[in-house]
């Protein structure tokens, strides 16, 4: 069964919050990884790898760098789900 | 009709000794945070480096590996006559051709060893690891001297921001000899093609001669962490059920010292017990490339000598891509 946008923000949420000890509730759509939650870039593959387990998609390396929000990377998510 | 004299085979091969060189400079990352417009605390918190070892102007690869082969063969307890093939791995040597290994072999009097260098980045000393073993187990040679050594300082770019300030000069050596019991488990190597520009040169020898700059090192730093980790952790698993062994029979663990936070984050994935040793010596050496592992053990064994005969998971990775992994005996 697909994940709904709110879902994959919960998730994701968790999973920044495992790796960088963010609270999930300022992981919120509009926040960019780098200037407003300071997610360097092995802490941001590392969130990557994890979503691709947790939502079973695949998110190539040159996907990442397009991936400048945290809605961003919800909406690809959200798209890539089978 | 005469029949060709069959060799005689062995049970198994274990490394006998293990020696080390380091760079004679310690350089601080403050030293090298101006042109690339960071800082000490960036560089730690994304590499673990505190200070990386380089060598002199003068001090060349060649000069480290045979400190490092002098030390391992004498801890060995063997004359350097006693090495019968020696297998050295560098990406940094700046002479092409002849071999770094024919010229070692003669400095530290182990002539007329066949002598040979291996291309193979990060995981040059396990690649050369694995043809010891065949070596000594089909009987084509008794005691094999395998050293890493690099320069890596000859290439790197002050104002690059992906790899240059990881880098540090070493060498690293071990002899690998006969043994009752295996002590180098069955290696796990293998490469990836398709990800050869991953970790590149900026030139090409070519390039240079028609007026191109001195080539240095590159490399995708996320692309490189994502394969280290994920795709190195199967790797190392695989490793382990070749040995037959399980993590928490491990006594230490001593991957390619590339990055700390890939070492973090590789033991997290192998679910290692705390009483596995995790070599860390990148901390203060830096990524010393195909050295970075016997360096490691070298430190390793120094800080707690309690580990030698202890079961350890070495695994080297690097440009190509290439990997190769093996559990061996401590020395």
């Amino acid at each position: 069964m697909a994940y709904t946008q709110d879902e994959v923000l919960a998730g994701l949420a968790e999973l920044v919050n495992d790796e960088t000890g963010i609270a999930t509730e300022n992981v919120q759509l509009e926040k960019s990884f780098t200037d407003d939650l300071d997610i360097d870039s092995i802490s941001m593959m590392t969130i990557v790898v994890n979503a691709e387990e947790k939502f079973d998609v695949k998110i190539p390396d040159d996907e990442v760098k397009n991936l400048k929000t945290v809605g961003d990377a919800v909406t690809y998510i959200v798209g890539a789900q089978a | 009709m005469t029949s060709i004299q069959g060799t005689q085979s062995r049970a198994g091969s274990r490394i006998l000794s293990v020696g080390a060189a380091r760079g004679d400079l310690v350089v601080p990352n403050d030293d090298l945070v101006g042109p690339i417009d960071s800082s000490d605390e960036w560089i730690r918190q994304r590499t673990g480096i505190i200070t990386r070892v380089r060598a002199s102007e003068g001090i060349e690869a060649v000069d480290l590996a045979e400190t490092a082969s002098r030390e391992a063969i004498e801890r060995a307890g063997l004359d350097a006559s006693q090495i019968d093939a020696v297998i050295v791995s560098t990406i940094s040597n700046t002479v092409q051709t002849p071999s770094m290994a024919a010229l070692l072999t003669e400095r530290i009097g182990a002539t007329p060893a066949p002598a040979f260098d291996i291309s193979a980045a990060c995981a040059g000393y396990a690649y050369g690891v694995a043809q010891a073993d065949a070596l000594v187990r089909s009987g084509a040679a008794d005691h094999v001297l395998v050293v890493g050594a690099e320069k890596l300082s000859e290439v790197v770019d002050p104002t690059d921001r992906s790899i240059s300030f990881l880098l540090g000069d070493g060498a690293g050596a071990v002899v690998v000899g006969p043994s009752d019991e295996p002590g180098i488990s069955r290696s796990v190597w293998g490469s990836d093609g398709s990800q050869w520009e991953t970790i590149r040169m900026t030139n090409t020898l070519g390039s240079m001669r028609d007026g191109a700059a001195w080539p240095t090192l590159r490399q995708d730093g996320q692309s490189v962490f994502r394969w280290a980790v994920w795709a190195m952790a199967k790797v190392a698993k695989r490793a382990l059920d070749e040995a037959g062994v399980q993590a928490s029979d491990l006594a230490a663990f001593i991957p390619h010292q590339a990055n700390m936070r890939i070492i973090d984050e590789f033991a997290k994935q192998l679910k290692l017990p705390d009483t596995v040793a995790i070599a860390r010596d990148i901390a203060t050496t830096g990524n010393t490339s195909a050295a970075s592992i016997p360096l490691a053990m070298h430190r390793l064994l120094e800080e707690r000598p309690e580990l030698s005969g202890g079961l350890a998971l070495q695994i080297g990775f690097g440009a190509g891509l290439v990997y190769g992994a093996q559990v061996v005996t401590l020395p």
